[in-house]
């Protein structure tokens, strides 16, 4: 996929924003277009958060995407907010775990992951949002594996730097997902 | 011929103009203490003034240092990015009661609390005096102005602002003094207010303000000498002079210390008392 | 060439202003610039300069006044209702000349409002920053590169002509991270001197005085009449916009900033359905690009500006246009960011009323 129009969107603390930087990340590396649009204000306060990441090769118009061709879902509210916005050949990659009600969208591939199950049962807990990224990377091919690699290295915190090697490990478990 | 000896002259910090100021005003009185103060610090090169909005808003063009027009109430903001600019310049506000206590009350206040190394200068006399008489935040209960015509009603106005009582509460504040300028005994006391004032600047004490219980013949309709009579019988009961606070002869080396000194008991703001105990 | 990074729009500018030479901030807190205030209490003390979070923004405003007096490169910033308490100490500084640096990311208004992107301040920027006669140079930048490139060259411009700058920025380019390569940091040593500058006289000269106040009506308009030969100057040298595919174009889109961004994508869609369409962009709200819109005078059919507002930089193209070309709206307000399928309608409406009227 070289045009991605991306939603991620879960409750505030599940890394939703953090993913969608990680995409970000990756297609500032292979030098691409790129917008990282998180929504602000007193929504995210306990309450739902998301972002858009825009990825091409022209200049980016508005950096809102109201019609992802890639949603990440890490809740039921996301999912029912967002599902029915998805493009046409667009892919829906969901948290099964937290999320019960997974429709079926015409023309949409949709990947339920069991993310925090997994997460929780390999002992990275709260990396649920890394499997989520690692499937949808997968599934759209929005840039290399070296280079998505190289995102989550650049977006880890140097003082969080002893995480890096478990954020690798929850992105290769969604990409084998 | 007999030699000749100057005994009096003008500051060299006050600028060889005539003044607006009404006939008996004492601003000309208080304009001259601190020119005569930075003369004698000599640190005219230095300084930098703030005028307010009110009577003394043309008082840029009397002191001969660098000058700055503020907006109504915002001369303590003004001074404060002033000061920030030039840590080791000397940098005062000259203030009136409306400007000072009414409009410019939030800006006094955190000046005050940030403990900004500035010198406020505050002109209380009770009246707005450039707008032609209205009721000030400092006019006294049953005070007759062009705005409060039967008097300041206290039920309905509410009551005059005590700055020095108001300020002394404050950890930023390193000297507090309400002097006046009515008798040459009280001028001198109201010089070497000002002059500490602009002394603990220099030395990095804290934040100072020096308030001037002052008259207005003009607007309160009455001769100088009548202007000074009701001052005194009316103003000095309500507003009583003297230090307010002074944390130098408090026994501390500035407002720094005396705030800590007074948190002692808050972890949070003692950090290094963790560290002792940790130590210990 | 310098790294190319990602940062949010609200950094970026802040990251600028430290590399202008910019050592002093006075801020208060207020959705959504709030990254550009946490940015500034972050770094400046690692530079040696000032943050201070003022207690209003109208002492804030008086902060940058009196830094600005004594010389320094300052900046500040706020949203909507906060630039509106900042307007009191804007009409001061351009009073007594004092350049300094104002970031607006907007939000819905009026009053209170909401918290979502708007472009409801142009008139506030352009007409009405503050009482008296005066203006202030407002940037629009449209991307996070430029709020980096404009927040860098405000200060240049701010001290070259003696104003304040306003960048006009809003929540979406505020909150938004895109690729940005910054530029070079100056050397403090190389900022301009500023003679007039109330630093203390250091027995050297007669004192300086910032001042607005002339009693003298003569005074005072003389004074205002030299400010706006000043202007004059601005306005001839300091215009820049951006044209898109404008050369043939039919329907020539007019919007700044974050509209800008969706109106260049339905210009494209436009010409994918074979509407000749084109986009001027203004990047200086004030001055108004004029130059930019009387060079497609005399091939546009239809003005349409696109804004995040009821109509307001509209007003600039009526009279830019003065008559010769009719000049159409779009716009959504309250927060609501417009799509280009919206702004695409628009076009071909007006592309539908302009080949009939050319059929007639």
């Amino acid at each position: 996929m070289r045009n991605v129009q991306a939603v991620l969107a879960g409750f505030g603390g599940q890394g939703v924003l953090f993913a969608g930087k990680i995409m970000a990340a990756a297609a500032l590396i292979e030098d691409r277009e790129v917008s990282w649009l998180p929504s602000y204000g007193p929504e995210m306060r306990g309450g739902t958060a998301n972002c858009s990441v825009c990825i091409g090769d022209d200049p980016i118009g508005s950096p809102l995407v109201l019609a992802p061709n890639v949603l990440i879902a890490m809740n039921q509210p996301s999912l029912d907010k967002f599902a029915a916005s998805v493009q046409p050949g667009g892919i829906v990659v969901v948290d099964s775990t937290l999320v019960p009600d997974i429709p079926v969208i015409d023309g949409v591939n949709v990947f339920p992951v069991a993310a925090t199950a997994l997460a929780e049962e390999n002992g990275y807990k709260g990396l649920a949002n890394m499997i989520l990224v690692g499937k949808a990377w997968a599934e759209s091919q929005f840039c290399s594996e070296e280079t998505l690699q190289a995102a989550v290295k650049k977006c880890v915190p140097a003082k969080r730097i002893e995480k890096l090697p478990m954020n690798l490990a929850a992105l290769k478990l969604g990409i084998d997902a | 011929m007999a030699e000749e000896k100057i005994v009096f002259e003008r500051p060299h910090a006050l600028l060889p103009v005539v003044t607006n100021y009404c006939p008996g005003c004492l601003h000309g009185i208080v304009h001259r203490l601190v020119a005569e103060t930075i003369d004698e610090l000599g640190v005219e090169g230095d300084a930098v003034g703030v005028a307010p909005v009110g009577c003394a808003v043309t008082s840029v063009d009397f002191f001969g240092c660098d000058m700055v027009e503020a907006a109504h109430g915002r001369a303590p903001a003004v001074a404060t990015g002033i000061k920030r600019v030039l840590p080791d310049g000397v940098v005062f506000a000259y203030q009136g009661d409306g400007d000072l206590a009414s409009i410019g009350m939030a800006e006094t206040i955190h000046a005050a609390t940030r403990g900004e190394h500035i010198t406020v200068i505050f002109i209380n006399n009770a009246i707005y005096g450039m707008t032609g008489g209205q009721m000030a935040p400092t006019s006294l209960p049953n005070q007759v102005t062009q705005t409060s015509p039967y008097g300041r009603d206290v039920s309905t106005a509410g009551y005059p602002v005590r700055v020095c009582e108001l300020l002394s509460s404050l950890d930023g504040v390193a000297y507090l003094e309400r002097v006046t300028v009515d008798s040459p005994k009280n001028i001198r006391k109201a010089k070497k207010a000002i002059k500490k004032a602009f002394q603990y600047q220099i030395d990095g004490v804290g934040y100072s303000l020096i308030e001037v219980v002052s008259t207005c013949p003009t607007n309160w309709g009455l001769s100088p000498q009548d202007a000074l009579v009701w001052m005194r019988e009316n103003m000095l009961p309500y507003y009583p002079l003297g230090v307010y606070k002074d944390v130098v002869a408090d026994g501390f080396a500035n407002a720094a210390e005396a705030a800590s000194a007074r948190s002692a008991a808050c972890p949070i703001a003692h950090p290094e008392s963790k560290e002792e105990v940790a130590h210990a | 060439m310098a790294e190319k990074v990602l940062m949010k729009g609200n950094e970026a500018m802040a990251e600028a202003a430290l590399r202008a030479g910019c050592r002093f901030f006075f801020g208060y807190p207020i959705t959504p610039q709030t990254e550009l205030a946490a940015y500034m209490s972050k770094r400046m003390p690692k530079v040696g300069g000032t943050y201070l979070q003022a207690e209003s923004e109208v002492a804030a405003i008086n902060m940058v006044y009196g830094a600005s007096a004594a010389g320094a490169r300052v900046m500040t910033s706020s949203s909507s209702p906060g630039i509106s308490l900042k307007g009191e100490g804007i009409s001061y500084m351009a009073g007594c000349d004092l350049p300094g640096v104002i970031v607006n990311v907007q939000r819905g208004g009026p009053g209170l409002g909401g918290i979502q992107p708007s472009q409801s301040d142009y008139w506030q920027a352009t007409r009405a920053t503050g009482h008296g006669d005066f203006q202030i140079m407002v940037y629009a930048p449209s991307t996070v590169q430029e709020m980096a490139d404009y927040a860098y060259l405000a200060f240049e411009k701010a001290d070259e002509y003696r104003i304040p700058v306003m960048i006009l920025a809003d929540g979406l380019l505020g909150q938004m991270m895109e690729p940005v390569v910054l530029p070079d940091s100056l050397d403090l040593e190389d900022l301009p001197a500023k003679p007039w500058a109330t630093r203390g006289h250091k027995n050297e000269r007669p004192h300086n005085i910032a001042d607005s106040l002339y009693l003298t009506p003569d005074a005072l308009e003389g004074l205002n009449v030299e400010r706006f030969q000043r202007y004059d100057v601005i306005k001839r040298n300091e215009q820049r916009a951006e044209t898109f595919l404008t050369e043939d174009a039919d329907i020539v889109l007019v919007a700044f900033g974050a509209s800008a961004r969706i109106a260049r994508s339905a210009v494209v869609e436009a010409r994918s359905r074979g509407i000749r369409a084109g986009l001027v962009r203004p990047i200086t709200l004030w001055p108004f690009p004029t130059d930019a819109l009387e060079a497609v005078m005399g091939t546009a059919k239809a003005f349409l500006s696109v804004e995040m507002n009821m109509g307001q930089m509209v007003d600039d193209v009526r009279l830019a246009s003065n008559g010769r070309v009719p000049v159409e709206f779009f716009g959504r307000t309250g927060g609501i960011i417009p799509t280009p399928v919206e702004v695409l309608e628009v076009i071909e409406r007006i592309n539908q009323q302009t080949s009939e009227k050319a059929g007639a």
